[in-house]
């Protein structure tokens, strides 16, 4: 099992060792889609806490009706393959797209635009901080909360001064969990917000295209990528460690 | 209630699972052994090749066809990688010399089966009003191409070239500013135009005729780029006899009459 994910992503890292290696990697092309890249993928990750947060706070707390079908509707597009996310976006919210022919009305175009990349991203990567506050509030010690109850706290404050807190961890990890699926999202992407390099080309989009041109290119590119993927994954350990 | 909903959720897991995959080389577990061609062609090809095979299988006996339909590059990438092919037909010459090159396919193999050429698509109700070439450089209007790398993308590009002598020097500049998406692959551009999603798009002839409810607009022959798509077997392939009776199937009288009716010129 280890080496089923250890051998591909070494022979990566060993096969793009060449003289070339930098100037595939710095190139202005590479260098443009890494920049949008997280600056997309950062803006979903802000959006699924500023969003996500008090939707998961809801589900884990509240009973109401159809909330089953709710986290159902949450959780589908986990399991979705990107390409249906994509196709759906485009079809909802395209030109003649089910709501975007309104928008149009207002002059307002949503493919092919920067903002389609983070739409895309958020369906696809959002989910997965949802879902990973939904548990972390769920797991609170349903006693801890009606002591606050019984201390007179209202539901603001239990949510700030007890639910927040208790489900830290669980809140940080969802949150790089949605950062780093966004930072790959390619299937949505490209059929939702096409490509064109500096506006919605991502750095998997340039992987792929590469691929097309140059094998060299695609390599170096996904190096660039898992290196910073990496990273975002070692900083969650060590913040989570320090708290 | 709990219930209902856990099932949905784990058939919902099991159809993303299902998701289709390129057409790998079937078992041979049916009554006599029937054997299979591998053939890995352009994405342009799809239409033509998928009937070309029916035809193909059903006078050869105990034959499957499979085809792996992708950009060229891509194919030429997955061929060098060890891919199984037996046939492959690409949209430019450079894969197919850079195969030559890697000794997958022999010096003198390739032969020309097709000409190809560029046209403008444009939605069924045109929403940019576009009856002339120069359109395509007003400012505002929604173009999508093929990317560069791609050979279709490649020829628009030299296209435009040829443009900028009879329509001013600044009309590539003004057109390529227009371009929204630089897709993938051909079949790509097609898809967006068909959902209305830009106002224009450069495909090849065969892709126009594939998708008739769209609008054309002709490229002259002077300002077109003809496209001519090499064919040849595989070194390795172990259905030597099969992937030249398939070329020879290419490149017959019926298998031309397929191609053209596909909206291809003979070479």
């Amino acid at each position: 099992m280890v080496g089923l994910f250890l051998l591909p992503l070494a022979s990566v890292f060993i096969r793009s060792v060449n003289a070339d290696f930098f100037a595939y990697a710095f190139s202005e092309q590479a260098v443009s889609a890494l920049k949008l890249s997280l600056v997309t993928s950062t803006i979903t990750a802000l959006f699924a806490i500023l969003f996500g947060t008090p939707l998961a706070y809801i589900l884990a707390n509240w009973k109401f009706k159809f909330k089953a079908w709710l986290e159902l509707l949450i959780d589908l597009p986990i399991v979705l393959p990107p390409s249906v996310a994509g196709l759906a976006l485009l079809i909802a919210f395209g030109r003649r797209g089910l709501f975007g022919s309104y928008l149009s009305l207002l002059g307002i175009s949503l493919p092919f635009t920067t903002t389609a990349v983070v739409m895309a991203q958020a369906f696809v990567a959002a989910p997965l901080y949802i879902r990973s506050a939904r548990v972390g509030f769920t797991s609170i010690d349903q006693q801890l909360e009606e002591a606050a109850n019984v201390e007179g706290a209202n539901r603001w404050q239990m949510f700030r001064e007890v639910a927040l807190p208790l489900s830290g961890k669980a809140l940080l990890s969802g949150a790089i969990l949605t950062w780093t699926r966004a930072l790959g999202e390619f299937g949505a992407t490209i059929l939702f917000a096409g490509n064109l390099e500096g506006v919605t080309q991502t750095m998997p989009m340039a992987i792929y295209l590469g691929f097309e041109r140059n094998v060299g290119v695609a390599l170096a590119l996904s190096v660039a990528l898992m290196i910073v993927s990496a990273l975002l994954l070692l900083a969650t350990k060590k913040l989570e460690q320090t708290e | 209630m709990k219930r209902i909903v856990t099932w949905i959720f784990l058939l919902a897991i099991l159809l993303a699972g299902c998701s289709p995959a390129s057409p790998a080389p079937q078992s041979a577990s049916v009554t006599p052994a029937p054997r299979t061609l591998t053939v890995f062609a352009a994405a342009s090809l799809t239409d033509a090749f998928t009937e070309l095979g029916k035809k193909f299988e059903a006078q050869t006996p105990n034959v499957s066809v499979t085809f792996n339909f992708a950009g060229s590059q891509a194919l030429r990438t997955q061929i060098e990688e060890g891919a199984p092919v037996d046939v492959f037909a690409s949209a430019n010459h450079k894969e197919m010399q850079a195969l030559i090159a890697g000794a997958f396919v022999a010096q003198d193999s390739p032969q020309v089966f097709l000409n190809n050429k560029l046209v403008v698509i444009l939605p069924a109700d045109n929403p940019a009003k576009i009856d002339a070439l120069t359109g395509l450089a007003t400012p505002g209007v929604k173009i999508i191409l093929a990317a560069e790398e791609v050979p279709v993308g490649k020829y628009s590009r030299e296209a435009f070239e040829k443009m900028n002598a009879q329509f001013g020097s600044d009309f590539s500049q003004k057109l390529l500013a227009n371009v929204v998406s630089n897709e993938d692959n051909v079949k790509q551009v097609v898809a967006k135009i068909q959902l209305d999603e830009a106002d224009a798009g450069l495909v090849y002839t065969s892709d126009a005729v594939a998708a008739p409810e769209l609008q054309t607009l002709e490229i002259p022959a002077e300002l077109n780029v003809i496209a001519k798509y090499p064919i040849a077997p595989l070194v390795e392939s172990k259905n030597a006899d099969l992937a030249k009776a398939f070329i020879a199937y290419v490149l017959s009288n019926d298998g031309q009459a397929i191609l053209e009716k596909w909206g291809f010129a003979s070479p």
